[in-house]
């Protein structure tokens, strides 16, 4: 019936109109609100989504999908020239924002008391309150601890900012290098002599270096 | 930022572990404010401890643990010389250095040296686990963030433009009309056969010149639902197909299941 150039086009337009991100399924329900002869277009959206983003990569922007669906983004590589034209400092976010954010990323549901024990200092009201603003951290209800301490999330949106699709997608935590060196030291240390074969062990070679790009 | 900290913590050190306006050269004199600044930029004790270690390359576990008290205690001097207000997350670490160094202080017994848990150990898992996160902190600072890295791209849509455009009318529309109309007919009984020869050219011509006639738009029922013949109706069917087909006649329709009309093409000639 409707060739993937016909629907490509629309997913296109839809794409350029919607202020959020859109779901495959938000995409064929605009198309076809039958739900009944949508069968098609199971195959056409996907195959149309593919298209646009090849066509994109001749493109200053890109098709990328993020936890709520599909956006078109100006790529990265844009930014300094569009920060130039609208003339806005972009939001910085504290060490201590960022820090309590990944907390609450990567250890989720998680309790004021459990990331301050972690940060070794109390968390700032406003901080906490800031990244629910933002509408990056919610509420996940209360522990079942002694004073049922609130356990705090991230949502959907704070993905979508960051462009990813999943929490899976968040980088890997990563231990300090001299930890993983010293670590190894102290294996060897108990061994043999095996320090020729154990400097090409993975575990080791696979660890990024970066101690100081704080 | 962080170097000119270590110029301070030098002095610091040198000048007895407080920070004394008056022993600061004049080449090296740093304002009071951003001294102040300097001081924040550690977001705690552990942000703090790690940068000493780090700093001086020292081995994280086996922290030289009264070298680090000592300077510790110089940037708290530091922050009281300032005037900050220390927050008490700092006291309890200078606390926990001070409990760690008494510890290993104590003579240990000769057995069993092994099952000894280092009283550093909490300290230096603390620093690990916290590291980790500060390093993930950056991680996620590098990502590719909205409004900052990546905009989203939008094309500007003009909303009139979803009302002044009237909806192509579909086939489906059309047979949804047509169902009406013969149901209509359908509900008046037959009072005549005729053997009537219905040509669907004459039929063509006869709603062609009515349309010119009146020259506005006619609705679909006022043409096709005044015969009460269902040949005569398909018939009528047959000829606005065969006209709209041949560009004589546009159907129009202002929102789906509203009335269809029927109206001339203009044309250049």
């Amino acid at each position: 019936m409707s060739s993937v150039t016909e629907i490509k086009q629309i997913v296109e337009a839809l794409l350029l109109v919607s202020d959020t991100p859109l779901s495959q399924q938000q995409i064929i329900n605009v198309i076809e609100d039958d739900s009944e002869k949508q069968q098609e277009l199971f195959q056409l959206v996907p195959r149309a989504l593919y298209l646009i983003e090849q066509e994109c990569q001749s493109r200053p922007y890109e098709l990328i999908e993020v936890k709520s669906g599909f956006r078109l983004q100006i790529r990265s590589e844009m930014s300094s020239w569009i920060a130039k034209l609208l003339r806005h400092k972009p939001r910085k976010y504290s060490q201590a924002t960022l820090e309590t954010l990944v907390l609450i990323a990567y250890r989720q549901p998680i309790t004021r008391g459990e990331i301050e024990q972690v940060r070794g200092v109390s968390v700032n009201t406003n901080t906490l309150r800031n990244l629910m603003d933002r509408g990056w951290v919610k509420e996940l209800g209360p522990r079942d601890l002694p004073g049922r301490p609130m356990t705090y999330g991230t949502t959907n949106q704070f993905l979508d900012y960051f462009g990813l699709k999943s929490l899976h997608e968040l980088p890997d935590l990563r231990e300090s290098t001299e930890f993983s060196k010293n670590s190894l030291e102290v294996d060897l240390g108990t061994g043999s002599n095996l320090s020729s074969t154990a400097t090409t062990d993975p575990v080791d070679s696979d660890k990024p270096t970066d101690p100081n790009s704080g | 930022m962080r170097k000119e900290l270590d110029e301070s913590l030098r002095l610091a050190q040198h000048g007895g572990m407080t920070v004394d306006a008056d022993l600061i050269p004049e080449d090296l004199y740093i304002p009071p404010d951003a001294l102040i600044v300097i001081l924040q930029a550690f977001t705690g004790p552990l942000d703090l401890l790690l940068y000493l270690i780090r700093r001086q390359n020292l081995d994280i576990l086996d922290i030289p643990i009264a070298e680090v008290t000592k300077q510790y205690m110089s940037y708290i001097d530091m922050m009281t010389t300032a005037r900050l207000e220390l927050a008490g997350d700092y006291l309890v670490m200078s606390a926990t250095l001070a409990q760690i160094k008494s510890n290993m202080l104590l003579p240990r017994p000769r057995e069993a040296t092994d099952e000894e848990p280092d009283p550093r150990a909490e300290l230096v898992r603390r620093l690990l686990e916290y590291e980790q996160f500060k390093n993930a902190a950056g991680d996620l600072d590098q990502l590719p963030r909205l409004d900052r890295d990546v905009y989203p791209v939008h094309a500007s849509f003009d909303e009139h433009l979803v009302k002044a455009i009237p909806s192509p009318v579909e086939m489906r529309e059309l047979l949804v009309a047509l169902s009406d109309v013969l149901d209509r007919a359908r509900l008046v009984k037959d009072y005549e056969v005729s053997s009537e020869p219905l040509s669907v050219a004459h039929y063509m011509n006869l709603i062609l010149e009515r349309i010119q006639r009146t020259k506005e738009f006619v609705s679909f029922h006022e043409i096709i639902g005044e015969s009460i013949d269902r040949t005569v109706i398909v018939v009528n069917f047959l000829a606005i197909l065969e006209l709209v087909k041949a560009g004589h006649l546009a159907l129009v329709q202002r929102e789906p299941f509203a009335p269809i009309f029927l109206g001339a093409v203009a044309h250049a000639s």
